[in-house]
């Protein structure tokens, strides 16, 4: 009916009006914040807001004014997929590295804590590196994955003109907002949902704009069918705005002010923040990942999915049965026990829609399972999905009250949610990436293949140290805490316990160490990857599989 | 149904999804705002005096809720370590609830009373120098900086809009209420007890006389945690307390 490209110049003019008018406003707000607050932070706030927006106006009009840039002629957009690809790296060394100078801080106190520069203690740190692993890293992955992997199961062009682009920009202007907030003592205390209310508003139009963007590309598809990977991403996408919006209902103390109160409080704020906080696992860090996933295990394996009925299973039974789970953050305490049975009950039956997954992921490599030898991306996907079923089914069994009487409070919570973040969500993203970036960057293989041997072995040790501490310690405090003496009292005091997890600490600390180092790796990797000449001799010739 | 139906229709599929996720938060969380035995009746809970509201704001800030949670389970060794086990009313005027998910240190929920307010200050500058396995971090800033209440009156305007039952007279007088709080001599104490009760504490939390800083407020947060409740009278067993 229209071509391609009288469909791009029919929204082109619309969204070179509204998104620039926005950043506009947004550059407004902004100046008004920083001038008018009467609190320092706040007032940092809105320059560090106004900064952004100017930032991205400039890029508007360097990219548009009197121009259409090359990537819009093109039949897919790439450029801010790769863009995508930068900061989800970026994010990556950031967000652990984070994490690694946290893992010391409980190592070595003495060394590690600075009394004249209070911001940089675990407190307003350990949410700087969740924010900064989970949406930074993985939202920048899941951004520029779902972007990359929709206009091509679509056969497509993003919808929007400039619209993902300014999601892109958006999306990290947020994570730049929240970030610099938690440094300041900016925060709502909610675990994964930190940033305060004036973050959160942003980030609502930005991820409409994403579900615009998504959704518009699947509209104007031209496959009959909506690919499975669209369907996980789709999910992720209209969930997460759900939670994102109920969970962050909130009163500001004023408009100058960053601090808010939530609208719920007590044992429904708990049970609010529960559900959210287990969705923004169940449904940023499983079904966006596992939209990776259904697309890039089999492109790698060159072997179709497994199932495709087990996929419509699965998919409505996971996110079904996902969202009544929150309640295992809460048993024992003061809610009430009819919810913690459900939680735990949906909880347990969880372990079936997640395994279905697993298999399905697992079993499209039938018939080619011999690459896992030559192909160390595919490894790497492959591993993702097995570590995948086994926190998938350690979460279960933690959510058991028994279990979770001792589990609970303890480090072996931290051990279960980084064999899923590290094993599973990381990993699988590296694989994206390490099939994305030659795709993208149109260069035959990687630079090496050896160097990404080397990232996987060390990451794997890493991850083994870090997960194996983790237990270790969880459940030697577990017992400690409970431990009665033979006349009946308490054998352990608190402190005592503390004292017990220094060597566990200093374990974990190299894990996540040389988890760091596998990335630091793949990032010189990459670099090379993008800035070697067309398919070099060199390269080739370092790559075993390129021979066959 | 036939599948295909959702595999060829973006907005059925989008529909579909919405539905299947809404449904579980909806059975879980909305009757715990109707249901009656949510939260129990009991004698004690107030709304936390503008100087607590700022110790609370200044925990949040810092994210002590990190480390620390305000929860004690009904669990034996919990109950002995730490005290009677929380109930639902008493974090019924948290916006949000402070519960937290890890223990890297020890619940506070009840610490309030637990040790002086001179305890507290050392531990704060300088964790180590109290407890010496402690992996807590430094907190000196806290009694070297002066706290800003400019803003209290509309904090507590803010928590009443969200649903803190803070009277009129409550909000006026805020400012002075936090003042007095500190202020064992001053003649705004009987102001403050007569407005949140004869058990608040007064008294020059920090050791600074004429100075009011974040340590003041944090230490007559931490100090009021846990001691509203009268567990002497609370009757566990009672009937309209089961739940």
């Amino acid at each position: 009916m229209q071509t391609a490209a009288s469909e791009a110049s029919a929204s082109w003019r619309i969204d070179l009006f509204v998104l620039p008018l926005i950043l506009g406003l947004g550059w407004l707000a902004g100046i008004l914040e920083a001038a008018r607050s009467p609190d320092p932070a706040m007032a940092i706030q809105g320059w560090t807001f106004a900064a952004c927006m100017m930032g991205i106006g400039v890029w508007y009009l360097w990219s548009y004014a009197g121009r259409t840039p090359a990537d819009e002629r093109t039949p897919y957009a790439n450029d801010v997929v790769k863009a995508g690809v930068i900061a989800s790296m970026f994010w990556a060394v950031a967000g652990m590295a984070v994490g690694l100078i946290l893992a010391l801080q409980l190592s070595f106190p003495h060394w590690f804590y600075f009394p004249d520069v209070p911001w940089t203690n675990f407190g307003r740190l350990r949410p700087l590196h969740t924010s900064a692993v989970i949406f930074a890293f993985g939202g920048n992955v899941l951004i520029a994955t779902s972007f990359y992997v929709v206009q091509r199961t679509s056969r497509a062009r993003l919808w929007g003109g400039s619209l993902p682009w300014f999601v892109f920009w958006g999306y990290n202007t947020f994570i730049v907002l929240a970030g610099t907030g938690y440094l300041l003592g900016i925060t709502q205390s909610k675990e994964y949902a930190e940033p305060e209310w004036y973050a959160d508003i942003w980030l609502t139009l930005v991820w409409v704009c994403y579900l615009l963007t998504f959704l518009g590309t699947i509209i104007k598809r031209r496959e009959p069918h909506i690919y499975v990977a669209n369907w996980f991403y789709l999910s992720f996408i209209v969930t997460i705005a759900m939670l994102h919006i109920v969970n962050n209902l909130s009163w500001p103390v004023s408009l100058l002010e960053s601090q808010s109160y939530s609208l719920f409080s007590g044992v429904q704020s708990a049970l609010t923040q529960w559900w959210y906080g287990h969705n923004a696992v169940g449904f940023f860090l499983t079904a966006g990942f596992l939209g990776i996933m259904y697309y890039f295990i089999p492109k790698r394996a060159e072997r179709p999915i497994y199932s495709y009925r087990l996929s419509i299973v699965h998919f409505w039974s996971l996110i079904f049965i996902y969202i009544w789970a929150g309640p295992h953050h809460l048993l024992y305490t003061a809610l009430p026990e009819w919810a913690q049975t459900l939680g735990m009950t949906f909880s347990v039956i969880l372990w079936m829609p997640s395994w279905g997954g697993m298999i399905n992921g697992l079993m499209t490599l039938s018939g080619a399972w011999d690459k896992l030898r030559t192909d160390p991306v595919l490894r790497m996907l492959v591993v993702s999905v097995a570590f995948y079923g086994m926190s998938t089914f350690e979460g279960p069994v933690m959510s058991v009250k028994t279990v979770n009487a001792l589990s609970h409070y303890t480090n072996w919570t931290i051990g279960h949610v980084h064999s899923g973040a590290l094993g599973w969500v990381a990993y699988v993203s590296f694989g994206a990436i390490y099939c994305l970036v030659p795709w993208l960057w149109g260069k035959k293989t990687l630079y090496s293949n050896a160097l990404v041997e080397w990232h996987f072995w060390i990451s794997t040790l890493g991850i083994v140290l870090y997960i194996t501490s983790m237990w270790v310690a969880g459940i030697m405090q577990g017992l400690m805490w409970r431990a009665y003496n033979e006349f009946g009292f308490l054998e352990y005091s608190f402190a005592e316990a503390v004292q017990a997890m220094h060597p566990y600490y200093i374990i974990r600390a190299i894990g996540g160490g040389l988890f760091l180092a596998g990335v630091l790796i793949m990032v010189f990797n990459l670099w090379k990857t993008v800035r070697q000449g067309a398919p070099a001799a060199a390269a080739a010739a370092l790559v075993p599989e390129a021979a066959e | 149904m036939k599948h295909e139906k959702f595999e060829r229709n973006s907005i059925l599929l989008l529909v579909g999804i919405l539905i299947v996720v809404a449904i579980g938060g909806a059975v879980e969380i909305a009757p715990l705002f109707w249901v009656n035995g949510t939260i129990e009746k009991i004698a004690g809970m107030r709304p936390y005096t503008p100087l607590e509201l700022e110790g609370q704001k200044i925990y949040v800030s810092e994210g002590c809720n990190v480390c620390h949670s305000q929860m004690i389970r009904s669990l034996r060794d919990e109950v002995e370590r730490y005290g009677h086990y929380s109930l639902a009313a008493e974090s019924m005027y948290d916006h949000p609830f402070l519960w937290g998910s890890e223990r890297t240190g020890p619940d506070l929920a009840r610490v309030g009373g637990k040790y002086s307010d001179q305890w507290h200050l050392a531990h704060l500058a300088d964790p180590r120098s109290v407890v010496p396995e402690s992996i807590m971090p430094p907190y000196i800033h806290l009694e070297e900086t002066d706290l800003d209440y400019s803003d209290i009156k509309e904090m507590l305007e803010a928590s009443r809009d969200v649903g803190v039952p803070y009277t009129d007279e409550q909000v006026a007088h805020a400012r002075e209420d936090l003042e007095a709080q500190v202020n064992p001599d001053g003649d705004g104490v009987d102001g403050l007890k007569a407005r949140y009760g004869a058990k608040v504490s007064v008294r020059d939390f920090a050791g600074q006389p004429g100075r009011i800083t974040k340590a003041d407020a944090l230490i007559a947060y931490l100090q009021m945690l846990g001691t509203l409740v009268d567990f002497k009278t609370y009757q566990a067993h009672a009937p309209e307390n089961r739940r």
